[in-house]
């Protein structure tokens, strides 16, 4: 029964990872690519100031955006779950996964525009008053993690959503015969029971974001090289398969770290 | 082996899902023969169906066909000055020079220099453009924008945005710096790094043809240096104000051209291509692309241009311009390596 998946996993995943690292073992003369089995790509990796930066610029993205996704998408999650009237969360889940709809890019390069120093936000601040005069935000690392946040909220709806609704409403009446109030019924009740819901969220929303190159390479206005970016620098531009290599195995040695780090809590059958 | 062949693959799947379908010509290009408005007469006329695959850079683009199997392309779209780097690896094969129109192109855009290694021609070229200044004359003052001091000078700081390619930039740094393109090797770049730093401070953003687009035409940022006619023309109609100049330092002279790659199955296909893309034609509907404008290399594409067209190139400015521009530079792999290295660091920083 298992052979299918196995066979799957072997042409899909093991063959093209094996031939990745092993041209991560290659290195550059002049142009060409000549096969070897050193380290000096890994090396480089971890001496050169820009590669090096490349991978701290990544991890403080994704962190970041995980972190504001989770902390925006429970409440939301939580509303539409117990708030929302049952004929109607289907229209509210609808609604909150509406952008799912639209291209990636498009979606992108809309907010390059909403983001802009004459886009809607800026224009309705200073309209408004509350800014003198317009601030930049397209073209940084907030433009980045705004555009990320926006599509990862969506995800992590999802998940938690779905674990939310698989709790007993029993849970929340027993702590609140025992005496808890409302805020401690969450708190020490609801969310621990939908840590599965929030772990698998944000690891999807760690995985896809680490490794994402459209949403920085277009707000980000390439003021700083996240990790797919350099890939794609060094693919496109210096034809530098090796070195791209390595870098790809890095990436991929920070989301298996990642896993490891949140495995306990990734129950996907509690979803 | 076991790379060489998921290159390969990955190369092929890439762009190339009916390659193998008799009546294909399989070309490597840039963004503007995509336009159906150009590949479609062609295909017309010869029953054909032309697959596209865009490339960014020559190194990707000779690493494409090096991990692709002999006859998996046919065509491809290459900078002028770098035909003698595609020849020394084995990737391009001759043109018949009786077959090409370049007795009615622009002297200056033959480029045979470039395009013809010991004798033997390897490409046509079939459009250039120049990487310089460009501007919205609304927001600056174009007084300014005629000498590429002023992007140094701390007036413009914040409102420029820099095209994501390092080798005219990198130019351009060097006329500012008094370097010529011919003469930017590796010890030369050196100079070139504080400027090249500066210059990122004082810049926005740094980024592609759409990106540049974008930004100029919503007011994102005013100056976008390496832009040119290329990148204002589209826009034109929206926003007559993006304008574009070479500044007394100078500019540096873009030039594509056209080759048959080696071990194509499909020569008289593919020389037919070329031809078609040379031809006043062609080259008026090349010039014209939906991705960007430029100057064709055949001067009797302007018997099909309209006037209208033409004023958008400055067709008639084109002697003055083509007397002021450089050539890009063309490092070694030593050089292009420095050169990279240079632009990550400043990317980074």
């Amino acid at each position: 029964m298992v052979a299918p998946a196995l066979l799957w996993t072997l042409a899909f995943f093991v063959v093209p990872f094996a031939a990745m690292v092993m041209m991560s073992l290659a290195h550059m003369e002049g142009r060409d690519i000549v096969q070897g089995h050193d380290l000096g790509n890994y090396l480089k990796i971890f001496t050169d100031p820009s590669l090096r930066r490349g991978i701290f610029v990544s991890l403080e993205i994704t962190v970041v955006v995980t972190l504001i996704s989770v902390l925006l998408a429970w409440p939301l999650a939580w509303i539409i779950a117990t708030r929302v009237p049952p004929r109607w969360r289907r229209m509210a889940l609808l609604l909150a996964v509406l952008p799912f709809w639209t291209s990636y890019v498009v979606r992108s390069y809309s907010w390059a525009l909403v983001l802009g120093e004459r886009g809607v936000v800026m224009n309705a601040l200073v309209g408004l008053g509350l800014l003198a005069e317009p601030v930049q935000i397209m073209a940084t690392r907030a433009a980045t993690v705004i555009g990320f946040v926006h599509f990862f909220v969506m995800l992590l709806t999802l998940t938690i959503y779905s674990n939310l609704i698989q709790l007993s409403p029993n849970y929340a009446r027993a702590a609140e015969d025992l005496g808890a109030s409302r805020w401690q019924v969450i708190r020490l009740v609801i969310l621990p029971l939908t840590l599965p819901g929030v772990m698998t969220g944000a690891f999807l929303t760690f995985v896809l974001c680490i490794g994402d190159y459209i949403t920085p390479q277009i707000l980000g206005g390439n003021n700083e090289l996240s990790l797919p970016q350099l890939i794609m620098l060094q693919l496109g531009r210096r034809g530098d398969f090796p070195m791209a290599s390595a870098l790809s195995v890095v990436l991929m040695v920070i989301v298996t770290l990642a896993y490891a780090g949140c495995a306990r809590w990734l129950k996907m059958e509690r979803l | 082996m076991l790379i060489k062949l998921t290159c390969s693959a990955l190369a092929v799947t890439a762009g190339l899902a009916s390659a193998a379908q008799a009546e294909d010509l399989n070309a490597l290009i840039w963004c503007d023969h995509a336009d159906p408005e150009l590949l479609q007469p062609f295909e017309e006329a010869h029953d054909v169906r032309v697959n596209v695959k865009e490339y960014e850079g020559t190194a990707a683009g000779l690493t494409l066909l090096e991990q692709s199997r002999p006859g998996d392309w046919d065509v491809m779209v290459i900078d002028a000055v770098d035909v003698g780097r595609a020849v020394e690896r084995g990737l391009l094969a001759p043109l018949p020079t009786e077959d090409l129109a370049t007795g009615s192109y622009f002297p200056e855009a033959v480029l045979a220099d470039h395009t013809t290694v010991d004798g033997t021609t390897y490409a046509v070229t079939e459009k250039f453009g120049y990487n310089t200044i460009a501007y919205n004359k609304a927001a600056v003052d174009p007084a300014d924008m005629e000498s590429l001091d002023a992007l140094w000078s701390g007036k413009y700081d914040g409102r420029i945005a820099i095209y994501d390619y390092y080798l005219p930039v990198l130019g351009l740094v060097g006329l500012e710096a008094g370097v010529a393109t011919a003469d930017l090797d590796a010890a030369a770049l050196e100079t070139l790094r504080e400027p090249l730093m500066k210059l990122g401070a004082a810049s926005k953003q740094v980024s592609d043809v759409v990106g540049s687009q974008t930004a100029l035409a919503t007011g994102e940022v005013d100056v976008l240096i390496g832009g040119g006619e290329w990148l204002t023309a589209v826009l034109n109609a929206e926003n007559p104000d993006l304008d574009w100049t070479i500044p007394e330092e100078g500019g540096l002279l873009w030039a594509q051209s056209l080759a048959i790659v080696e071990g194509t199955e499909k020569p008289e296909l593919a020389l037919e291509f070329i031809k078609y893309v040379t031809s006043p034609e062609g080259q008026a509907r090349l010039a014209t692309s939906s991705c960007y404008w430029g100057m064709p290399a055949n001067k009797a594409a302007g018997d099909v241009l309209s006037d209208e067209q033409k004023a958008i190139l400055r067709w008639d400015d084109q002697a003055d311009y083509l007397a002021r521009a450089q050539l890009y530079p063309v490092p070694d792999a030593e050089t292009d390596t420095a050169m990279q290295d240079l632009w990550t660091d400043m990317l980074q920083n």
